[in-house]
């Protein structure tokens, strides 16, 4: 089984205060895999350094084997690793079309690229319909990202992610805010668009991970305690008290 | 479908754009030579803030230095011009090309490092390398002639096809000629992959970084063509004058062309067209009538920040969707009724204005002056009187009649919706 991120003895302080202290993962490709863990545990903060949002104060990170560790997110990105956030981050004043476009110009190849109109390139506007189709969105093609709806947003900021080549993908809590039906077509959605990717998802929603996770990793307090199928993570008895118990409590 | 009409409309764009800047130097009014010097002056301002718009409305970049552009291309293109003056082989409407290079090379070279971050960091660097260039004008009296500038000839030398810029109609067509070639190229620059990621980058960095783009690239590229056709502006501030000094890279010259672009409307392609050219106008009407001008300057900047932060193009597109509807007769109406209140409260606020101008800053003139047409003493308490009562009045009636532009509005605004909604169904 090839590893498409693999993380090891990771730690980030803010200041004196620790907050991912020594995490070791590795994320096979083409699985989905959950990171839960208690408020403050520290999810946020661990794919803000895989994403290259901040760096880590020690430990590496490799994306297919490639150390990323200390790259900026652009670099990260173009090595094949996308990520949404968990507080919506569009291009507010774009339309819908415009947004999904601009996240695959790069892995195009249109780059830097100025002499060539944006139009008329026939496979970005395919690729750009395409993701539109897929997050059920054409219908808003021409509305700014501002003025959508929360869900819409939501389901937006999930097509910038997905719509370059990236074959890794982070999702920082997706369904976060969202009624139980918005939730299951969130679910259903990411379902989709994660064949034949790999998912490493932050949630809350328990439903949600336990549904859609092939592994789960419980992070308390910026450790990693346990890694295992959800039957396993179910029945594990230091999670139940770390994290389950007192959720479901 | 967008992408088959759209070449079309620019083509069509364009072919009216040329008639009108063919037939404008001919109109009655702007026949002479100062009318045709002003719309050379109106060309030039308009190259400029539209190459200030690159930075601004396009890429979120508040420049308070893109003078140094227009100005070090301004003494590229004049040193160019003696050049063949003493003989090189160049004909002279290829000048404002030397410009637009030396805007280029500075804008890559200066902008490589300013542009490293955005937002405040930004407009605060491009305030001190504005200083800075502008010191410097002063300290290589050689190259840019300090105060008394550099003076050239467009008229001698190398004539191509016997074309020569002897008459202010001729350095017009080649000024409207570069206009059209700069707007177009910079309307295209909007249209690239670079130039739609920095509508991106301009609406959030951060999350471009995250789709694969370095930022502070895209930023210096934006940077780089802005400074490429502000130079090309100062190449044709060349030509016209036949001098360029160190005001051509001065704060004032800045500050101005961001007036121009933000009355005009910075989140529109058409509004710093239309921002320089009604600031140029104003500047060179308005001085000629008083010398308060740059009062009214301000005030109008300011309305115009308070009550239409689209500027004069946000104003306008702003009645694109009611246009059709029937009801839109009946907002122009209120405007007209709405307008009688605000021209009595501007006469009221301009009779004020002028009188305390002309008590504290000519009293040499004397008290009695003549204001749109009128006798006026402005010693005598009538005139400040009559003044306030405009001022006041005109306030009140405008308040009164505020709610009738407000209920039109409402009325067209909801039987255009009802239109489209029919038309989406």
């Amino acid at each position: 089984m090839n590893i498409a991120l693999s993380l090891h003895d990771l730690h980030k302080s803010f200041g004196a205060t620790p907050i991912i202290r020594g995490v070791s993962l590795d994320v096979r490709e083409g699985e989905r895999h959950a990171i839960i863990g208690p408020n403050g545990a520290g999810k946020s903060t661990l794919f803000n350094l895989i994403s290259g949002r901040t760096a880590p104060t020690s430990g590496t990170m490799a994306l297919h084997g490639a150390r990323i560790d200390g790259l900026p997110p652009y670099q990260i990105n173009r090595r094949g690793l996308a990520r949404s956030f968990q507080v919506t981050n569009l291009f507010p004043r774009l339309t819908v079309f415009e947004n999904i476009r601009c996240s695959l110009l790069w892995s195009l190849g249109y780059r830097y690229n100025f002499w060539r109109r944006t139009d008329a390139l026939a496979d970005a506007t395919e690729r750009t319909e395409a993701t539109l189709e897929r997050i059920q969105m054409t219908a808003h093609r021409d509305t700014p990202a501002g003025v959508l709806t929360y869900a819409e947003q939501r389901a937006l900021e999930i097509g910038i992610t997905i719509a370059g080549d990236a074959n890794v993908i982070l999702l920082d809590e997706p369904t976060a805010g969202m009624s139980r039906s918005e939730t299951d077509s969130a679910v259903a959605l990411i379902r989709s668009v994660t064949q034949d990717r790999t998912l490493l998802i932050v949630e809350h929603d328990m439903g949600v991970v336990f549904d859609l996770a092939d592994r789960i990793s419980v992070l308390v307090y910026g450790k990693l305690i346990a890694t295992d199928t959800p039957a396993a993570i179910r029945a594990n008895e230091e999670v139940q008290a770390a994290y389950l118990g007192a959720a479901h409590a | 479908m967008s992408n088959t009409r759209r070449p079309l409309n620019a083509l069509k764009i364009g072919t009216v754009a040329l008639v009108a800047l063919a037939l404008l130097p001919h109109v009655p009014g702007l026949g002479s030579d100062f009318g045709r010097s002003l719309l050379s002056q109106m060309g030039i301002a308009v190259v400029f803030a539209l190459s200030y718009n690159v930075l601004f409305g396009q890429t979120g970049l508040l420049s308070f230095g893109h003078a140094v552009f227009f100005g070090l291309g301004g003494y590229v293109a004049i040193h160019v011009m003696r050049a063949i003056n003493h003989g090189l082989p160049l004909p002279m409407p290829l000048v404002p090309l030397a410009g637009a290079a030396g805007g280029l090379l500075c804008g890559l070279l200066l902008g490589a490092a300013m542009t490293r971050r955005a937002g405040t960091i930004f407009a605060l660097i491009s305030l001190g390398v504005g200083e800075l260039v502008y010191a410097a004008m002063f300290m290589l009296p050689g190259y840019f002639g300090g105060e008394e500038g550099i003076t050239a000839s467009r008229t001698k030398g190398f004539a191509l096809f016997g074309l020569d810029l002897g008459s202010q109609l001729a350095v017009y067509y080649l000024i409207a000629a570069w206009v059209l070639i700069a707007a177009g190229l910079m309307q295209a620059f909007a249209r690239t992959p670079v130039g739609r990621m920095c509508f991106a980058v301009r609406d959030n960095a951060e999350r471009a970084e995250f789709v694969g783009y370095d930022t502070h690239g895209v930023r210096c590229i934006a940077f780089a063509v802005g400074a490429l056709f502000a130079g090309l502006a100062g190449g044709l501030h060349a030509i016209n004058y036949e001098i360029v000094s160190a005001d051509a890279v001065s704060a004032q010259r800045s500050g101005t062309v961001l007036l121009m672009a933000y009355i005009g409307g910075a989140g529109h392609f058409a509004g710093p067209i239309l921002g320089a050219v009604t600031l140029t106008w104003l500047q060179t009407s308005l001085s000629g009538y008083t010398s308060a001008w740059l009062l009214y300057l301000g005030l109008f900047f300011v309305l115009t920040i308070r009550f239409a932060p689209g500027g004069l193009a946000g104003l306008i597109l702003m009645h694109g969707p009611i246009f059709h509807t029937r009801s839109f007769r009946r907002v122009l109406a209120s405007y007209g009724i709405a307008l009688v209140p605000t021209l009595v409260m501007a006469c009221g606020a301009v009779l004020l204005i002028e009188m305390s101008y002309r008590l504290s800053t000519q009293p040499e003139l004397g008290s009695r002056m003549r204001l749109l047409g009128i006798a006026v003493d402005a010693a005598s308490v009538w005139p400040w009187l009559a003044a306030v009562l405009m001022l006041a009045g005109g306030f009140l009636g405008f308040r009164g009649t505020w709610p009738r532009v407000a209920s039109a509005w409402e009325r067209a605004s909801e039987e255009a919706g009802a239109h489209r909604a029919v038309e989406a169904s």
